[in-house]
């Protein structure tokens, strides 16, 4: 009994003495856990509540609204209008097979834009928007407004989108807006920070130029959402900023009627103020129509684009390289007359041809014109005379001229990413890109605007515009910024040494289209009013061999391919200058029967408009 | 006068019992019952649903049983240690062959009223079987290889039987369960001290057996970082919900990790991160007190309880208790590899509860009578 009590005592004792050891240890431990959660939920509580707050708020970005363009008038000439689309939340379907069948129906769906659907539907989550249709016609959305009843999870919804409600007027000014893809994205710091899906972005032209002020920002809708992604509430919209707008120099009507004027054909009419240098109208044909991208061209429209043999695709009046022809005459005659090496009375005997070191070169009229000076020489395109004079002058001189009234040079700078700048070439050139001398032959057909030298349309339009104004240097501009408008400062710089060279030049182009004998005298103005100076040009895309020249081809016996490039430039009205345009249409055979008469057109209206587009001037002027 | 009270004791009428009931435990765990039932109400997101009507259903019928169990005589459950040990390995047995198979381990037999878990039992069972086993053995007995090796197999044998479901944690709270008894049956410390560097030097070995997944949840733990919305997840989520709860919470259904989804298993194993992230730091720390003052309680009952059984298991009840809160809690609380625990009372599951409840019953019958001495 007695030991049995004791080693009772000694097993009380002992796990007594266990039971001390375990409670201290226990209370060590709950120390550790309570020193642990005040670790996590007071010292690192800022840190946690931020990951909670990344792990539920999520946010939504919306593509923004885009900027507009406006014409010189204030016109819209890209804009936006209200699509309306159909969206589907599949979650929300009772039956989406029935719907999808019921929408066939309704919208009239083709079975490849069906299967589009359904593909489409399998890539997203059951609670994301399905974009069944993103521009339905009023017609079938009011359809669909009708049958809302039994179309459960459908929202008609309209959303802002480009629209360019002249068409293919400005395509080649504005250039057009589709769907960012993933280059766009990455060359573009504006285009990555308001990526949405679908966001359209400017592709080509204008739109692209002024992406980073057109965008805008986006709006922003926060919302509160579970692990699987899925919206619980919507916490704040944050409105975003609509893109800046942009105004253009550009008379819509100037730019139509140039459109008009080359229908079916292919070539580019440009329109310059010759003091300010603003650019009325611009136009390349074909043009298409860049509502066809916005939404996403399809495969056939593409196509027919794309396979055009008058290649829409191509901005003529920036990318044409065009060889001047008769064109560049004017500026041939300055440089030798500022060079010294004639004056306007030297005169050259023209029998149709010349010759120079066995080689024939032709006057464009075979009987030859006699003996001419100058004056007569510009006025009827005399190619013996130019040979000679270019001759004399030497192409580097001449060449030094051309540069100076803007050939050979980009137009617009950097705000075209298509311009190109032609070529006037000088014996350096000709050494450094060709390795070879300069032939003096050479020489002779640059100075009828053959050979190497190219020049795009704009360049001429410019350099018209350079001779209307007296010879005093412009930049050409197509956009209106009235604020901080920086003006360089050889703006106005003369560009010649003589102003009397000038006014014989432009009296020899008034000569050309004014007077008997002229190459575009049938595309004369009488009234004072409208009255304009050009010079005719027509560029040899082939060269022509003896037989040809023996055959005297009428120009729709050529082959398209190979028939002349039709060029005019002028400017007027010749008693007050105010515009200078510049004409080519692609094989269109003869400057005076193709290009001349559609200046004839292009004067009357931009005259007629010249007091509206005053008026727009003064009134800006009074508002401050 | 000492044998007289003996006698008297020995025939307490009912409000005697009522009398020596421990209030104090009653109420603590009457209030952790109903502060799980809150929680249950907020994992459904402000709603009466299944798990809070079950979980309700549960706590009602088990704390009756409790109730009757503490009117029990401890001599009744002295006597039925070594069978309800017997039961419950049979139960092992038949989950072996008959069990419901669920998310790729086999741990539930169907009662058709219950799913019963008897893992879960096991623990509370080891217990009563190991403590009946030490209660009449001479201090000097209880280091002889024989006890040894005999108290070894009785542990060794379910834990086998439940790694096998597969059921880790449940196993090695088992062991833990049944260790705690070996500690205070007064196992030489050597023994104590040989195991733990016994485990140590074999751990590299038993981390090369351990499943694919398993290991994957102690790299995890090591770094959670390195797979966030894989295996890192729930350990990550759970961190982020019990830190951004801050000094005072969230507020009541407020926890946005938790209706947001964030959380995993958010009614079991991570209750209490939700409990922490909508009552925040203050919150947490009452729910500690809460729990300590129960295993106060529980270890103030041994502690003045005349039969040596009653004491020894009343200590290691509240050792076990003691282990399975800390488990989940460092669990969740990113210092412990993820390993299936539940939280006490707090975390739904009724087989856990029910363990859980026999316990308490079986504390709450030694107070009722303390006096009671077993032969």
């Amino acid at each position: 009994m007695i030991n049995s009590t004791s080693d009772n005592v000694k097993k009380l004792n002992s796990i007594n003495r266990r039971m001390f050891i375990t409670g201290s240890l226990k209370f060590f431990i709950m120390v550790g856990i309570i020193s642990r959660l005040f670790f996590l939920q007071v010292k690192e509580n800022k840190k946690y509540l931020t990951l909670s707050d990344k792990n539920r708020i999520r946010e939504w970005k919306l593509a923004p609204v885009r900027g507009e363009f406006y014409d010189y008038f204030g016109n819209i000439v890209a804009g936006n209008f209200e699509a309306y689309q159909l969206h589907v939340i599949p979650e929300q379907v009772e039956d989406f097979r029935y719907l999808v069948y019921r929408l066939k129906d309704l919208l009239e769906l083709s079975d490849n834009e069906f299967k589009k659907i359904i593909k489409k539907k399998k890539e997203i989550k059951p609670w994301e928007t399905l974009i069944v249709s993103d521009n339905l016609s009023w017609k079938k959305f009011s359809k669909i407004n009708n049958h809302l009843y039994d179309l459960n999870g459908v929202k008609p919804v309209i959303s802002i989108s480009r629209n360019y409600p002249f068409g293919e007027n400005f395509t080649h000014v504005i250039g057009y807006v589709s769907q960012a893809n993933k280059n766009d994205i990455e060359s573009n710091e504006s285009i990555k920070k308001n990526f949405v899906p679908g966001l359209k972005i400017g592709k080509t032209g204008l739109e692209k130029s002024f992406e980073n002020k057109l965008i805008g920002t986006n709006d922003i809708e926060r919302y509160e959402v579970n692990a699987y992604g899925r919206r619980i509430s919507q916490l704040e919209f944050q409105k975003g900023k609509k893109g800046d707008s942009v105004k253009l120099t550009i008379d819509t009507k100037v730019q139509q009627l140039a459109n008009e004027l080359l229908k079916d054909q292919a070539g580019s009419i440009c329109v310059m103020d010759i003091y300010s240098g603003s650019v009325i109208a611009m136009h390349s044909s074909p043009s298409f129509n860049p509502n066809l991208f916005v939404f996403g061209i399809s495969q056939d429209d593409w196509q027919t684009i794309r396979n055009d043999p008058m290649k829409p695709l191509i901005n003529k009046t920036l990318q044409g390289n065009y060889s001047p022809g008769s064109t560049i005459k004017p500026i041939v005659a300055l440089s030798a007359l500022e060079n010294g090496i004639i004056n306007p009375n030297f005169t050259v005997k023209c029998t149709g041809k010349t010759e120079m070191y066995g080689q024939t070169y032709h006057c464009w009229k075979k009987k030859g014109h006699g003996f001419v000076s100058l004056r007569n020489a510009i006025k009827q395109s005399c190619d013996t005379y130019f040979y000679e004079i270019a001759r004399k002058l030497g192409v580097d001189k001449l060449s030094e001229t051309a540069k100076k009234f803007g050939l050979g040079e980009k137009v617009f700078g950097n705000l075209f990413d298509v311009e190109k700048q032609g070529l006037i070439p000088n014996t350096q050139w000709k050494k450094n890109a060709l390795g070879k001398g300069w032939l003096l032959g050479e020489t002779m057909i640059t100075g009828i605007g053959q050979g190497y030298i190219q020049t795009t349309p704009i360049q001429l339009c410019l350099m018209t515009a350079q001779i209307a104004n007296g010879g005093y240097k412009i930049y050409p501009k197509i956009i209106v910024n009235e604020e901080n408008n920086i003006q360089p400062s050889d703006k106005y710089v003369p560009l010649y040494q003589n102003s009397k060279n000038i006014k014989i030049v432009q009296d020899a182009m008034f000569g050309s289209t004014n007077e008997v004998m002229g190459t575009s005298y049938r595309s004369r103005i009488d009234d004072l009013k409208y009255q304009f100076a050009g010079k005719t040009g027509t560029a040899q895309v082939k060269k022509i061999t003896e037989e040809q020249r023996e055959l005297d081809l009428k120009t729709f016996q050529i082959p398209y391919e190979e028939r002349d490039h039709a060029l005019y430039i002028a400017f007027g009205p010749y008693k007050n200058p105010q515009y200078a345009l510049s004409i080519l249409v692609e094989h269109g055979g003869n400057g005076s029967t193709t290009a001349a008469p559609m200046a004839k057109k292009l004067f009357k209206l931009i005259i007629d408009r010249h007091l509206l587009r005053q008026s727009v001037n003064n009134k800006k002027y009074l508002e401050i | 006068m000492y044998q007289h009270t003996r006698l008297t004791t020995n025939q307490f009428n009912f409000f005697q019992k009522f009398k020596n009931f421990d209030y104090i435990l009653l109420v603590c765990i009457l209030l952790l019952g109903f502060i799980s039932l809150v929680t249950m109400y907020s994992t459904e997101g402000g709603k009466i649903l299944f798990h809070t009507k079950s979980h309700f259903t549960k706590l009602i019928v088990f704390t009756v049983m409790m109730l009757i169990f503490s009117f029990i005589n401890i001599k009744f459950w002295f006597s039925i240690g070594y069978f309800s040990y017997f039961i419950a390995i049979c139960l092992l047995v038949w989950t072996y062959f008959f069990g419901l198979t669920s998310s790729g381990s086999k741990r539930w037999i169907d009662l058709y009223f219950i799913n019963l878990q008897p893992s879960e039992l096991m623990k509370i069972f080891i217990i009563l079987c190991l403590a009946k086993y030490f209660h009449r053995m001479k201090l000097e007995n209880v280091n002889s290889i024989y006890t040894i090796l005999t108290s070894l197999i009785i542990i060794i044998l379910p834990m086998g039987m439940v790694i096998v479901q597969p059921d880790l944690g449940t196993s090695i709270l088992i062991a833990i369960s049944g260790i705690a008894v070996l500690w205070f049956a007064g196992i030489n410390y050597k023994y104590f001290i040989y195991t733990v560097l016994g485990f140590l030097i074999l751990l590299p070995f038993i981390i090369a057996f351990l499943k694919p997944y398993q290991k994957l949840r102690v790299l995890t733990f090591l770094n959670p970082d390195k797979d966030p919305l894989g295996a890192g997840y729930q350990i990550i989520q759970s961190k982020i919900a019990v830190g951004s709860g801050g000094i005072f919470g969230k507020g009541f259904l407020k926890g946005t990790q938790s209706y947001l989804e964030f959380l995993p298993e958010k009614h079991t194993d991570f209750i209490f991160t939700l409990f922490s992230e909508e009552f925040g730091f203050v919150g947490s720390a009452l729910l500690l007190v809460i729990y300590a003052i129960i295993i106060y309680r529980i270890v103030a009952i041994g502690a003045s309880s005349r039969s040596y059984f009653a004491k020894i298991f009343c200590y290691s009840f509240g050792a076990a208790i003691f282990v399975y809160i800390i488990i989940n809690m460092s669990m969740v609380l990113g210092l412990l590899p993820i390993v299936g625990s539940p939280l006490p009372i707090m975390s739904y599951g009724g087989s856990s509860m029910l363990a859980t409840m026999i316990g308490f019953g079986i504390v709450m019958s030694a107070k009722v009578h303390n006096q009671q001495l077993i032969a």
